[in-house]
């Protein structure tokens, strides 16, 4: 199985400008790969860097050092470097993501966001909120919440929201970050079967999972990530 | 997309743009590349040269040097400032609508609201006056203004209204690019939220590229894809609008980050 996604020696600190312009490293040295069908969870305590890692991936922060490296339209793409064009295009056809909480668009119904990525990607638009129903049911969330815009809805509706607009198109590489952390155990046991699907149809995950039951029963892998702790004296 | 071109040709290519007024800078040395589908926000506080920035790039003020190069409807990428008069007026109404922050400057406040839409039609020759009015109804209802409100004048509506009249006025051409300076200033936030959500289905919609200067971060959060933040007439860092927002890493970008009030 060829790796889907492979980080190379990547490196993240922050440097504080309005705090004296400390460097306040985070990670370096981070390498590992995820192949298809392997769900592989990053472990440590909590300050790791274990959301640093994610969000690299994804693109909302910036690579100091290092090769973040998928197949993107038949071709290798190097997100650490890549334009912003191509880290829009990535995230539409090849990196899915489901983040902690849900940014909520006022005025816009639970059922349009979640629909919002299969719409984007080309699915017709009834289409699209007909597997995004379904996934609802499948999780739970009560049917008179779909209409409505989620900005007032629970931790755990927003997030099952959140878990359905990230489960839903059909991507080579998932994102996981922290998506069972305010869900009840039927529906963590629903996620924990929507993972295993996603394995079995030949998805890189990759995921954050402080909850060790589904954890323990989610990865294929754990990665220590305090391996990858850069002490401030070396930086 | 009911916009139809080649989204590997930039629609819009800015190059070393500077706008001098007198000995003081306005704008210096911005560059940029906007592509047919994308959103771009500007962002930086009054004074940075945001708005004149905005009205360089879209021939409403002259450069001092620098190129604007635009993507004409036929392919060809043509120099704005080479443009005649006529050709650049010819552009203003038919592939391009500036959304004003305030909607007095972008509206005719003395003819309905039914007229301020038709107008922008009969401009690019459209004479038939059922199908005007029936375009003019069709856009004031994408805008969420009542049918019954079409014969009235802009100065009956409320701040919000004006806005999405302004919007519908704009939009009404189909046209490629829209410029929006503060297209929520002045509103208030429950008015903003509505306003927003609207540009953002329509920009989805139609496929729509466009420049928006704001300083209201989430605003840029909202709308665009990429974002620039400008300071004294320069632009200091440029870049994926979540990572801006979330990972900035210029010293005034991270002030503005870090003034933001969280509720």
């Amino acid at each position: 199985m060829p790796h889907k996604l492979i980080l190379d020696d990547v490196a993240k600190s922050f440097t504080l400008h309005l705090r004296d312009g400390i460097t306040l490293p985070v990670v370096a040295g981070v390498s590992f790969h995820v192949g298809g069908g392997e769900c592989v969870v990053l472990g440590g305590a909590s300050g790791a860097g274990k959301s640093s890692i994610l969000k690299m991936v994804h693109g909302n922060y910036g690579v100091a050092r290092g090769e973040i490296l998928v197949m993107h339209d038949g071709s290798q793409v190097d997100l650490a470097v890549a334009d912003p064009r191509t880290v829009l295009q990535v995230r539409r056809r090849t990196i899915g993501y489901v983040s902690q909480f849900l940014r909520a668009i006022p005025r816009v119904s639970a059922l349009d966001v979640a629909a919002e990525p299969l719409i984007r990607a080309g699915v017709d638009a009834d289409a699209a909120r007909d597997r995004t129903a379904s996934l609802f049911a499948r999780l739970n969330l009560p049917e008179r919440l779909w209409s409505l815009p989620p900005a007032t809805f629970s931790g755990g509706e927003q997030q099952r929201v959140n878990i359905a607009r990230g489960f839903l198109p059909d991507l080579p590489i998932l994102l996981l970050d922290e998506p069972t952390a305010s869900l009840d155990q039927r529906n963590r046991e629903v996620v924990v079967a929507m993972i295993a699907e996603k394995k079995q149809a030949g998805t890189a995950l990759l995921g954050i999972f402080h909850d060790a039951d589904v954890r323990d029963a989610v990865a294929d892998r754990v990665i220590d990530v305090s391996q990858f702790a850069e002490s401030p004296l070396a930086a | 997309m009911s916009v139809c071109m080649n989204a590997d040709h930039p629609l819009m290519t800015v190059r070393d743009l500077t706008h001098m007024y007198g000995n003081r800078v306005g704008c210096r040395d911005v560059s940029f590349d906007l592509h047919p589908g994308e959103v771009l926000a500007v962002v930086g506080e009054s004074g940075s040269g945001k708005t004149t920035l905005l009205d360089c790039v879209s021939a409403r003020l002259e450069r001092s040097s620098g190129t604007v190069g635009y993507q004409m409807r036929d392919g060809r990428m043509q120099d704005l400032h080479a443009l005649s008069e006529a050709e650049r007026r010819f552009l203003m109404r038919t592939d391009w609508g500036f959304v004003h922050q305030n909607p007095a400057d972008g509206l005719r406040m003395n003819v309905s609201a039914g007229a301020n839409v038709g107008e922008r039609l009969m401009a690019v020759g459209q004479r038939h006056y059922g199908q005007i009015r029936e375009a003019a109804m069709d856009w004031l209802g994408r805008v969420e203004i009542d049918d019954d409100r079409i014969d009235d004048r802009p100065g009956t509506f409320s701040g919000g209204m004006r806005q999405r009249l302004q919007i519908a006025r704009n939009l009404v051409t189909g046209p490629r690019l829209v410029f929006m300076d503060e297209p929520t200033g002045g509103l208030d936030v429950s008015v903003q939220a509505r306003l927003l959500d609207l540009l953002r289905g329509l920009v989805d919609d139609l496929g729509l590229s466009a420049i928006v200067v704001t300083h209201d971060l989430a605003v840029a959060r909202l709308l665009s894809q990429r974002m620039m933040v400008m300071k004294d007439g320069r632009v200091i860092e440029t870049g994926l609008t979540d990572r801006v927002l979330d990972d900035p890493q210029a010293p005034y970008t991270q002030l503005l980050v870090s003034s933001i009030l969280q509720v």
